[in-house]
């Protein structure tokens, strides 16, 4: 039985509105890229004072309902692939309850020093592969001036649509084709496995759906807030039974957040499909450095390199710290200039259509 | 032209939504001892959490989305048309 008196810390003014704040940031981010906006909240809890486990058990129960509303709201648009989202969604889960096994392995063997070190090698080796990927997509898009194109499936897709393994075959509407859902499952498993590692599938769930399914880069997004609603809904019960939701902090997030996956979601109609990749590849690329930071400490504590001195080690957390808050407000800041802009040319079009039309109706008279 | 823009606006339904949400996180901030109490039970108690996750996503979820309609942000037009 868990010590709640140890696991639940006192709540302030100030902490409710940091983890208020932390939540609309992060609420945003997820609303516009489908996750990506949880990572720092689990650090951040922690920084507070809440045990590691509370933290992570709250931040997933604070993602689910509000992957639960941003799905909702850009459902509403036409984005979301619910099917899809459900298929990767039950895979997903088997990921992160085996991502869950791993790390309690890993932590029994090595100690906190060795679970640390795990999850920040994954960080860095994951998001440098795809993030760098996607990155360098948008990249392409920006640089070839086709950000108005469509998007073309690449060869993986195109592929992956040839194959015809009876029994298997679904109807995706996002990917307007039948695909064997076995090349679903790995790709939501290892989703679920990186959200029990790194805590945002997202990184691995949007980029496979992309560039392995061929959905359109809006629709991914999308989906991928019903896979976080299944996993997080499922993580967030398993969590519960051992009494671990602190419902307060997670609930105070979830009160920041809704404002913000609100406004990414309405922010996905204003933009064009590669400034989904770019936010969400730019994000990962910087995270990649807060955690690369951390490396050299979990490999001093335990012992495979020299000492690193307390105050060395104070230096980077701190840093690492502030470059993943950087990342998600580096991330936020194109989301909400992006918006900006689509606002102010929707407005510009609406006058000026508006003028056309009293013209003509004068001209009628 | 002004007078239909304003009708589509949820300010009732905003107000009430508002009240709700400020109710439910009154209710949890003011009662934090018996929530820590119960919810930090686990075994069959893990349905409290997840149901009160559920009611504060509808409730809030609902006023927030009329926040940001009032306001006057919403989805562009022409995307909304075309699905």
């Amino acid at each position: 039985m868990h010590d709640i008196a140890t696991n639940f810390i006192n709540l302030d003014a100030i902490t409710i509105l940091y983890l208020f704040g932390v939540g609309f940031v992060g609420g945003l981010v997820s609303g516009f890229i489908g996750s990506g906006g949880a990572f720092v909240l689990t650090p951040a809890m922690m920084s507070l004072g809440v045990p590691g486990l509370v933290a992570v058990a709250s931040n997933m129960c604070h993602k689910f309902p509000k992957a639960l509303v941003g799905a909702i709201k850009r459902f509403k648009y036409g984005q979301v692939d619910v099917k899809l989202g459900v298929v990767l969604g039950i895979s997903a889960e088997a990921g992160v309850l085996f991502g869950a096994h791993i790390q309690e392995y890993i932590k029994k063997a090595f100690g906190d020093a060795g679970s640390n070190l795990y999850v920040s090698a994954s960080f860095v080796v994951i998001l440098a592969l795809v993030g760098g990927f996607v990155l360098r997509d948008a990249w392409k898009t920006y640089s070839t001036k086709n950000m108005d194109g469509e998007e073309k499936l690449g060869l993986l897709p195109l592929w992956v649509r040839t194959v015809n393994i009876p029994g298997t075959m679904v109807y995706f509407k996002s990917l307007n084709a039948r695909i064997s859902v076995l090349f679903t499952i790995p790709l939501g498993f290892a989703t679920g496995l990186l959200a029990a590692t790194i805590a945002v599938g997202g990184f691995i769930g949007v980029p496979s759906m992309i560039y392995v399914l061929g959905a359109p880069s809006l629709m991914a997004s999308a989906t991928e807030l019903v896979i976080a609603f299944v996993m997080g809904l499922g993580g967030s019960f398993k969590f519960a039974l051992s009494g671990l939701v602190d419902i307060r902090l997670a609930m105070i997030i979830l009160a920041g957040s809704l404002f913000g996956i609100q406004l990414g979601a309405i922010g996905t109609t204003y933009v064009k499909p590669f400034t989904i990749k770019l936010v969400m590849g730019a994000i990962m690329v910087i995270v990649l450095f807060s955690r690369g930071l951390m490396i050299p400490v979990y490999l001093s504590q335990l012992g495979l390199i020299g000492k690193i001195s307390d105050g060395m080690i104070s230096v980077l957390k701190t840093t690492s710290f502030a470059i993943m808050i950087f990342a998600l407000l580096f991330g936020a800041g194109i989301v909400m200039s992006s918006m900006w802009t689509g606002l102010r040319e929707e407005k510009r079009r609406e006058a000026t259509r508006q003028q056309a039309q009293g013209v003509l109706e004068h001209g009628e008279i | 032209m002004a007078k239909s823009t304003a009708r589509k606006k949820p300010v009732g339904k905003l107000i009430v939504t508002g009240i709700l949400s400020i109710g439910l996180y009154a209710a949890l901030l003011l009662k934090q001892d018996v929530v820590i109490d119960m919810f930090g039970k686990g075994g069959m108690y893990a349905f409290l959490p997840i149901v009160t996750a559920f009611v504060f996503s509808i409730i809030h979820g609902s006023f927030t989305g009329n926040f940001w309609t009032v306001l006057g942000i919403e989805a562009a037009k022409k995307k909304k048309e075309g699905n």
